[in-house]
C-alpha cells in the first residue's frame, strides 16, 4: 500500500494505481475525456490535470497516467488546476464546438463565452476509438496516421477495412461524435453520424439522412462549406 | 536498372528475411524499400505488414509519420529547395519559382516522366551557404537561377542519353 495525500487528506492506494484511480476511489471528481476504464491510459486530452508536489515547487501532471507515489502531495482542484483545466476546455471547445460531451464539460466549468476561433474539427485525437478497436475488439482496423497538424485517424489508406467488423465500438466511445452505437443497423441510429463525418468503419451513405439529437446537427454542413 | 520491389514479393521477402521477423525492424525495412523503390506502394506496405506480422494500421501509421517515406511515386532525382528564413531572405522564393518554371511542377509534385521530384524544406542547417538547393543529396550553396537551370539541364541530358542507350540495347537484343 502506498500512502499519499490528496487535497490534504491522507489516503492509501494500491501499488500500480494511477492518481486518477486513487482520487476517484475516494470520491474526488476529476474530469476526463481520453480515459476509459478497460482501455490503457493515454494522456492525450490533459483534462485530468492535477497539481503535485510541495506548494512552492508544485507542477501539473495528468492524473490518468501518473502512478501513485509514496508521500506524494496531490491537489485535484486548486486554483492553478482549475485555471489550466478551463484553458484546455476552451481550446477543446474551439476545435470541436459541436460536441455535446465537451459542451457539457465546458458549461460545468463555467465557460460561457468562446474566446477562440471555432474550427469544427471532427476529431480531437483522443485516441479512444483506436484503443477501443485494438484493446477491446482486437481488430486494429483504425489507427493514427501522419503527424503534426496532419495527424488523423483512419483505416489504412482510407479504404474500407478488411478487418473491421462494423461493431461500432469506435463511434460508441467517441466524445466528439454523437452517434449512438447501433451496431450495423443504421435504421436504429438517432444521429446520422454526419456529426462525425467519417466514422472510419461505416459506410457513410447508409447514415446519410438521419438526424442527430442535437438537431439540427450542423457539423456536416459546416464541414461541407469549408 | 535497380530492381524494383516486385509485386510477387520475392525481393521484399529477401529484405524481410534480413529482419528475422523482428517487429522493431519495421522502420529499417521501410527505409530499405524506400531507398530501392523511391516510394512505398500500398501493395508493398501490405506485404511488409504480413511479413513482419504487424497490423497494417501500424505500418501505415509509421509510413505516414516520417517524412523520409513517400506514399506517392517519386522521381529518380529529388530536387530540394530550402525556404527557411535565411534562404528566404537570400532569394529562395525566386529559386523556387525558377524551379517551378523549369520543371513545370509545384513543390511536392513529380514530373509526369518520373524524372524529377520538387520539394521544399524549412532550413537545412546550412544557412551560411544560402540559398541552398539540394539535388540528389548534393548541396549547392549560393544557388542562383542560372546555376540551378544548368544543373537541371545536365540531369535532363544524362537522362535522355540513358534512355537512348537503353533503347538501342533493347533494339539490338532481339537480333542477337
Ligand atoms: S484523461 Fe488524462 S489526459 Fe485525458
Ligand atoms: S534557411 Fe536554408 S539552410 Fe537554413
Amino acid at each position: 500500500m502506498i500512502n499519499l495525500k490528496i487535497n490534504g487528506i491522507s489516503v492509501q492506494a494500491e501499488a500500480g494505481t494511477t492518481l486518477l484511480e486513487a482520487a476517484r476511489f475516494y470520491g474526488l471528481e476529476i474530469p476526463t475525456l481520453c480515459h476509459l476504464e478497460g482501455l490503457s491510459p493515454y494522456g492525450a486530452c490533459r483534462l485530468c490535470v492535477v497539481e503535485i508536489g510541495e506548494e512552492s515547487r508544485s507542477r501539473l501532471a495528468s492524473s490518468c497516467t501518473y502512478p501513485a507515489e509514496e508521500g506524494l502531495k496531490v491537489r485535484t482542484a486548486s486554483e492553478r488546476v482549475i485555471k489550466a483545466r478551463k484553458m484546455i476546455l476552451e481550446l477543446l471547445l474551439a476545435s470541436c464546438p459541436q460536441s455535446k460531451v465537451i459542451q457539457d464539460l465546458a458549461s460545468k466549468y463555467g465557460i460561457r463565452r468562446q474566446r477562440f476561433r471555432q474550427e469544427h474539427e471532427d476529431c480531437i485525437l483522443c485516441g479512444l476509438c483506436v484503443r477501443m478497436c485494438k484493446e477491446q475488439m482486437s481488430a486494429q482496423a483504425i489507427g493514427f496516421h501522419g503527424r503534426g497538424n496532419k495527424r488523423g485517424i483512419s483505416t489504412p489508406f482510407d479504404l474500407k477495412s478488411e478487418v473491421c467488423r462494423l461493431c461500432g465500438g469506435c463511434i460508441h466511445v467517441c466524445p466528439a461524435c454523437q452517434l449512438r452505437c447501433t451496431y450495423n443497423q443504421p435504421e436504429e441510429a438517432i444521429c446520422g453520424g454526419c456529426a462525425n463525418i467519417s466514422p472510419p468503419c461505416l459506410e457513410k451513405e447508409k447514415f446519410h439522412d438521419m438526424m442527430c439529437y442535437m438537431d439540427p446537427c450542423v457539423a456536416c454542413e459546416i464541414k461541407n462549406e469549408k | 536498372m535497380k530492381t524494383l520491389i516486385d509485386t510477387d514479393g520475392k525481393r521484399l521477402e529477401k529484405l524481410a528475411d534480413k529482419c528475422h521477423g523482428k517487429k522493431d525492424a519495421l522502420i529499417s525495412l521501410l527505409q530499405d524499400i524506400q531507398l530501392e523503390n523511391n516510394w512505398l506502394s500500398q501493395q508493398v506496405l501490405r506485404g511488409v505488414a504480413e511479413k513482419l506480422n504487424i497490423p497494417l494500421t501500424e505500418v501505415y501509421g509509421v509510413a505516414t509519420f516520417f517524412k523520409a517515406f513517400s506514399l506517392k511515386p517519386r522521381g529518380r532525382h529529388i530536387v530540394t529547395a530550402c525556404v527557411g528564413t535565411a534562404c528566404h531572405v537570400r532569394g529562395a522564393p525566386r529559386l523556387v519559382d525558377e524551379l517551378r518554371n523549369i520543371l513545370k511542377i509545384a513543390p511536392g509534385e513529380t514530373t509526369p516522366d518520373k524524372i524529377f521530384t520538387l520539394e521544399t524544406v524549412n532550413c537545412l542547417g546550412a544557412c551560411a551557404l544560402g540559398p541552398v538547393v539540394v539535388i540528389d543529396g548534393v548541396y549547392h550553396g549560393q544557388a542562383t537561377r542560372s546555376k540551378v537551370r544548368m544543373l537541371i539541364e545536365e540531369i535532363r541530358k544524362l537522362e535522355t542519353r540513358k534512355r537512348k542507350t537503353n533503347h538501342d540495347k533493347a533494339k539490338k537484343q532481339p537480333s542477337s
